[in-house]
């Protein structure tokens, strides 16, 4: 509803040394009180050590549909893999 | 200084200690009783935040003021057995939840003060005083934040908002000066480098509380301070009327079970 | 990959495939319309349920009997709004705003589980309710983690992880007032004796008579029959009771050895009916007390958003002098 406070989406990251992963959303007024509810809501059980708070409608995502042209073409890209290569016996650290 | 009866006690220490946790214990008990009936669902989440940090400051500051005090008594006795009178927290903790407003000038208020109480407080000459507020010190921080923030929106926010802001600095503001009055029992803790002074927090609070009005667009309330009967306060447990109920909902059931663990 | 695949499957198809490959279905996917309106439905009931249901414990909270369990109950009552709110978050992915599902739990036009509109009259129903209510509900709640939802079954996986503590902190409560004073146990077991049957209704009824169950599993939002998850239930409950020094109040509770499960009574689905239908001790009071908050807390949610807007127009006037 347009009256309502708008929708985050909240990010944490873990502990140093992960990136921020997507946990969940929340409403909000504004960014500093998305970022403290999204402190109250998302890291009560120290979930966390840093937190982003996005403005869900300024998410650009794929469309489920596209699937096949964005991730299909890197199916058979099998060169990219390190598993692709033949390496003689013997030979570490490769 | 005054020392207590047995080995290990200390009457002034307990004393002041019992201030500090009445002061914590109430001030909690008044947030909690608002979960459930936030403006929006997130903040009920943060009420109970605030109202766990609270508590959890209250209880092993009773338990040590039980433990200096020497006569057996721990955190629930303390809580749940003593009368009104025997309280020691000052009056603006008690002061009840209007609307959210009043909850929110409370807060401001107070966690402005034990913001800084606790800043100085982690140098305590009492070990478990100086633990205790050396973790404090860090969820008063947050405390403020969110009182300053939500003292920000309401005085800027609408017509509506920014009245009931104002009328609730106003109710809770003749209650400010109780914090800073020093009465024997913490004048000898200060003198003793187990308390502080609270005279001296006062010019980092209102620089704190002046700060968070001005961006508010909120005056400060020209109001005198409310001198209870012959000058006496919460600290002397002469309270506000609204305080028998509160004590009343919170200790019926310990108090109907004599004896009872739970 | 092969250049020789099959002809490009509609989108139809495609899910059928996911759902029966045991993939999840994430928010932007094709589904069917009846698919999202029947997540809509449980995942705003579920939420609607976490929110009503912190007020017969919340009830407590300024009452609490120590100051250990004082501080648990919070937490507890916390985490309920919390889980609300997971679960909210997971509908808003399917198009629906939050604001709109209040409005419709404030209208009573979605339901919340009739559990909530039984009373909690005394400091032994906290037990109970954490017991049998909460452990009933994680019962429910287990295999909703492999919903085939993504956002749904990902806030249950949260939403059970940080339950466990719940259903312990009620059987503890309970333990202990068993061992207490015989007032204190008799309350115990008064608590237990009123929450038993409401408790077996939360499954919802038997599946002879289960209106959506069986378009829910075929599409894996349900994995077991409210009966299975009922016997489930009655089975680990039999056993915690005795452990308790407490009885539940079944004559028929017994341990069956042909089938290896306990059998127990007939639920009486006519009561079940009539708390649904808003006839429950306390329907009417959990309704009004949400509707309160909200009512009482709009000038506020306004205020918000007035000065929100009043920031962003400053800011936006600043960047415009620069």
């Amino acid at each position: 509803m347009s009256g309502e406070w708008p929708l985050w989406e909240v990010f944490v990251r873990a502990r140093r040394g992960l990136s921020h992963t997507h946990v969940g959303s929340l409403h909000a007024a504004d960014a500093g009180h998305a970022l403290h509810n999204a402190r109250d809501l998302y890291t009560r059980r120290q979930e966390g050590v840093s937190v982003w708070v996005v403005p869900a409608a300024a998410i650009t995502a794929s469309a489920p549909e596209d699937k096949a042209s964005f991730f299909d073409p890197a199916d058979d890209k099998v060169y990219r893999h390190p598993t692709f290569y033949e390496v003689p016996e013997g030979v570490d650290h490769l | 200084m005054t020392t207590g009866t047995g080995p290990g006690t200390d009457a002034a220490t307990a004393g002041y200690l019992l201030r500090l946790g009445d002061d914590a214990l109430i001030a909690g008990h008044r947030m909690a009783e608002v979960v459930t009936r936030a403006p929006q669902l997130e903040e009920d989440v943060a009420l109970a935040n605030i109202a766990l940090d609270l508590l959890g400051q209250a209880r092993p500051l009773l338990t040590r003021a039980g433990e200096l005090e020497g006569e057996g008594r721990d955190e629930d006795t303390l809580a749940y057995l003593r009368d009104e009178p025997e309280f020691r927290n000052c009056l603006l903790v008690e002061l009840p939840n209007t609307d959210f407003a009043h909850t929110i000038a409370r807060h401001l208020l107070f966690s402005c003060y034990a913001r800084e109480l606790y800043a100085a407080l982690a140098a305590s000459t009492d070990d478990v005083l100086a633990g205790v507020a050396g973790k404090a010190v860090k969820e008063l921080d947050y405390h403020r934040d969110h009182a300053a923030q939500w003292t920000v929106r309401l005085g800027d926010g609408t017509e509506e908002s920014a009245a009931r802001m104002a009328a609730a600095l106003d109710a809770a503001w003749p209650h400010v000066d109780e914090m800073f009055t020093a009465d024997p029992v913490i004048s000898a803790a200060a003198a003793s480098g187990a308390g502080v002074d609270p005279a001296g927090l006062r010019p980092a609070w209102d620089s704190a509380v002046d700060a968070v009005l001005a961006e508010a667009g909120l005056h400060r309330p020209d109001l005198p301070p409310q001198a209870g009967p012959g000058g006496r306060g919460g600290r002397h447990g002469l309270h506000t009327q609204s305080f028998g109920f509160l004590l009343a909902e919170m200790q019926h059931v310990h108090r109907s079970h004599p004896g009872a663990a739970w | 990959m092969t250049l020789t695949g099959t002809a490009p499957a509609g989108p139809r198809q495609r899910f059928d495939a996911m759902i029966s490959g045991e993939e999840r279905i994430e928010p932007r996917d094709w589904m069917p319309d009846d698919y999202r309106a029947t997540l809509i439905r449980q995942i705003a009931q579920h939420a609607h349920s976490e929110i009503i249901g912190m007020q017969p414990e919340g009830n407590w909270i300024t009452r609490a009997p120590s100051l250990k369990r004082k501080a648990v109950l919070i937490a507890k009552v916390q985490d309920e709004a919390g889980h609300g709110l997971y679960l909210y978050s997971a509908a808003e992915t399917l198009g629906v705003d939050r604001a709109e599902l209040l409005d419709l739990l404030h209208e009573g036009r979605q339901r919340y589980s009739s559990i909530f509109n039984y009373p909690t009259p005394t400091w032994a129903d906290v037990g109970a309710i954490g017991w049998l209510v909460d452990g009933a509900a994680i019962t429910n709640q287990v295999p909703l983690c492999r919903c085939s939802y993504g956002p749904y079954a990902r806030a249950m996986v949260r939403i059970c992880k940080e339950e466990s503590f719940h259903q312990r902190q009620g059987f503890e409560i309970l333990h202990v007032l068993a061992r207490g004073t015989p007032r204190q146990r008799a309350m115990a077991q008064d608590a237990v004796d009123r929450w038993y049957w409401p408790s077996l209704m939360m499954f919802g009824p038997p599946d002879s008579e289960s209106a959506h169950s069986g378009k829910s599993m075929a599409w894996r939002i349900k994995r077991y029959s409210n009966d299975d998850l009922r016997q489930r239930f009655v089975d680990i409950i039999a056993e915690q009771v005795r452990a308790l020094g407490l009885t539940l109040p079944d004559p028929d509770l017994a341990w069956n050895a042909e089938r290896g499960h306990y059998d127990f009574g007939a639920v009486d689905w006519a009561e079940f009916t009539a708390v649904l239908k808003g006839d429950g001790p306390c329907n009417r009071q959990r309704i009004e007390h949400r509707r309160a908050a909200h009512a009482d807390g709009a000038w506020v949610r306004e205020a918000a958003r007035a000065h929100a807007a009043k920031q962003a127009d400053r800011a936006a006037a600043r960047e415009a002098a620069r």
